[in-house]
């Protein structure tokens, strides 16, 4: 296996929790809620999966309940911005700090312990004589596959069905929304809560494909990558696959580039993504200045309906 | 509490039986009243204990027996005590730097990258100026922190105003970069000789430490944290800046109006907040650990973002929260010694967050009579 192979199978490897998160942050936002608490739901996703797959060896299990757990962390950020109105970036960075604290305390009990297996993986027989692709493919796991089929699915809801019309008004216009007859706060709360779930799947993807054991704040940052992933990918999930992709690959890179035996010290090639990130953004910022930046329109604006007395 | 379509603001059910015409109760949403009650903050505090005591009763521990070692640790002996104010004076500056930002609302969340590459910075003043008197190497190191610190949050600045890039993400991916910058001298260039194969710089000299407090840990950072907090006091009330970014903080279209830069406002307050959370760092390296390492900072720029929402931006506030979580952060490792993780701090201070946005929203819900 060539160089360029190994990449691409690191890439996606790593760029599939940041393509999770990514889409819970787009279904968040395009609801019209800022979601800055995805570190804090990672980590929690990725707590909850080590503590449930160690004590039952039950994969499926774990990963429900990771997704649950990290549900009900968005239905309390949809509570504070949704129904209290309350400021949406606070919220967030509550969300962090505490997920973050939460689950350094209850995975001390297993930090460290290897989880009894992995990610269980696809063979596709039918794929393996094609060149590149069949060793591409042939090793992806069911949550890679779960997140590209998402990618497809997520594109057809928001820009081909009516569900997605009425998530883009309520991103976009929730007053419109409101008298067209939409419900604007069950469709935020619906929204916000699936994609905390998806953020939370993204942590147990982490844990499961990428780090084998459970340590104190293990996504290091990839939360808030993601949330920059967001602004990259215009709120668009097609665009959010290579996104994510593309960073997964910065971030195995260098890996990669160590293993080569550089000069660099690895702690500059560590820092490759970070600075990637904000690089990106201000390209994005600069070309984009006179032009609308795909944001959904109210992003951030707490929805008030007037008052009848 | 799931929302009603059809119902504007959440409508109790009426408590006279059915029909409810003679009496009735509905919430009602006033947005003018901005001001939330002077409890707020101390409730927050209270609820965030009773949350967290479930997280503890459920792991098996007495939450009484945890908070009460806690607060033991923090505030019990006179030991803890100067151990809490040692760690109150990073949580008041950076705490400060952060309340100055967020007076024009903008979110600097790098408090911990600034003082990180501050700390960096007072660390090379002793590398590469050994032989220094005693004041002209504190000075040095004074300069080069704020300096570091200050560019650190110009870094995050001038993405924000020139391209538009929202500074959450900036100042929190510059952390990253400060801690693997850090990793990199203490495990490279700067690694002490002596020390064993330890990841550390070598250690300050006498002359390279800040004076401290009798013969306690408490050292002359405090003194900066004071004047810090006084000048900030001063500068916004008495001063035309003061007065600018007062308006900006209230109205930021009407002072754009009026004919102030706002893009220049937020470059100066970056600045100032970075200086901010670099002296912190200067005087956590100089007066406290008298060396560079990692984890020099227990999350300090993270929880400095509380200290500054707790007190409302209040000057005198500031000073009550950053000594308030000292302690905390203080009695998170007292509880250690039975085996509990320093994690427990962290995740009330989480919790106090949570409860504390949503206070500030519900005192705005009004219970009325109708009809």
């Amino acid at each position: 296996m060539d160089f360029t192979t190994q990449l691409l199978i690191a890439a996606i490897s790593a760029g599939t929790p940041l393509l999770l998160a990514t889409l819970g942050g787009i279904l968040t936002e395009r609801a019209g809620i800022i979601q800055l608490g995805a570190e804090g739901l990672m980590l929690m996703g990725a707590v909850t999966t080590c503590i449930v797959y160690i004590r039952s060896g039950n994969l499926i299990l774990a990963l429900l309940s990771a997704v649950a757990i990290t549900a009900l962390l968005g239905m309390v950020h949809s509570f504070l911005c949704v129904t209290l109105r309350a400021n949406q970036t606070m919220s967030g960075l509550a969300m962090t700090l505490f997920g973050s604290g939460l689950s350094a305390y209850v995975g001390k009990s297993i930090s460290g312990i290897p989880l009894p297996g992995s990610l269980p993986k696809l063979d596709l027989e039918i794929l393996k004589p094609v060149p590149v692709l069949g060793e591409l493919f042939g090793r992806l796991d069911m949550l890679t596959w779960f997140s590209l089929l998402l990618v497809l699915v997520l594109h057809l809801l928001i820009h081909h069905t009516s569900w997605g019309l009425h998530l883009r008004a309520v991103g976009d216009n929730p007053a419109t929304a409101d008298v067209m007859g939409i419900r604007v706060q069950l469709i935020r709360y619906c929204y916000v809560t699936a994609g905390a779930a998806l953020i939370g799947l993204a942590g147990a993807d982490m844990v499961l494909a990428y780090a084998p054991t459970w340590n104190e704040g293990l996504t290091a940052g990839r939360g808030w990558i993601a949330v920059g992933l967001v602004i990259f990918a215009r709120w668009n999930p097609l665009r959010a696959l290579f996104c994510a992709y593309f960073f997964g690959a910065l971030d195995s890179l260098g890996f990669r580039i160590q293993l080569l035996g550089s000069a660099v010290p690895s702690y500059f090639l560590k820092m490759i993504p970070y600075v990637v990130t904000i690089l990106v953004l201000m390209y994005l910022g600069y070309r984009n200045r006179n032009k609308p930046s795909g944001t959904p329109e109210s992003l951030g604006t707490p929805y008030i309906r007037e008052q009848r007395f | 509490m799931s929302p009603k379509p059809g119902n504007e603001s959440a409508t109790l059910p009426p408590l006279a039986g059915r029909s409810g015409r003679w009496y009735s109760l509905r919430l009602e949403y006033d947005s003018s009243r901005t001001r939330s009650p002077w409890w707020t903050p101390i409730l927050s505090v209270v609820l965030a204990l009773l949350l967290c005591a479930v997280f503890i009763a459920a792991n098996g521990m007495s939450p009484l027996v945890v908070y009460e070692k806690m607060f033991r640790g923090a505030f019990g002996t006179s030991y803890g005590f100067t151990e809490t104010m040692v760690k109150a004076i990073p949580l008041l500056l950076c705490g400060l730097g952060i309340a100055v930002a967020y007076r024009i609302s903008v979110w600097n969340i790098g408090a911990e990258g600034q003082l990180t590459v501050g700390a960096m910075a007072a660390t090379a003043v002793t590398i590469y100026f050994p032989d220094l008197s005693s004041f002209w190497s504190i000075a040095l190191m004074l300069v080069f922190g704020t300096a570091a610190g200050a560019l650190w949050g110009l870094m995050t600045a001038v993405p924000r105003t020139h391209f538009g890039v929202n500074e959450l993400i900036t100042s929190l991916m510059l952390n990253y970069v400060a801690l693997l910058a850090l990793d990199y001298v203490v495990f490279g260039p700067w690694k002490d000789p002596k020390g064993f194969n330890f990841p550390g710089s070598p250690m300050f000299t006498a002359a390279q430490s800040l004076p401290v407090l009798g013969s306690t840990r408490l050292h002359i950072g405090l003194i900066f944290g004071l004047v810090a907090v006084l000048i900030y006091y001063l500068m916004i009330r008495f001063t035309r800046w003061g007065y600018e970014l007062r308006l900006i903080g209230a109205n930021p279209t009407a002072a754009r109006y009026a004919g102030i830069h706002i893009k220049k406002h937020i470059i100066i307050v970056m600045l100032i907040s970075g200086g901010l959370a670099g002296i912190a760092g200067m005087a956590e390296v100089s007066g406290v650990t008298h060396k560079l390492m990692q984890g020099i900072s227990p999350g300090y720029g993270y929880t400095a973002i509380i200290v500054a929402w707790l007190a409302k931006l209040n000057p005198l506030g500031l000073i009550v929260t950053s000594i308030l979580f000292g302690g905390l952060i203080v009695g998170g490792y007292s509880v250690q010694t039975i085996g509990l993780p320093s994690s427990i701090s962290e995740m009330l201070q989480g919790a106090i967050l949570f409860f504390l946005i949503a206070g500030d929203m519900i005192h705005r819900f009004r219970i009325r009579r109708s009809a």
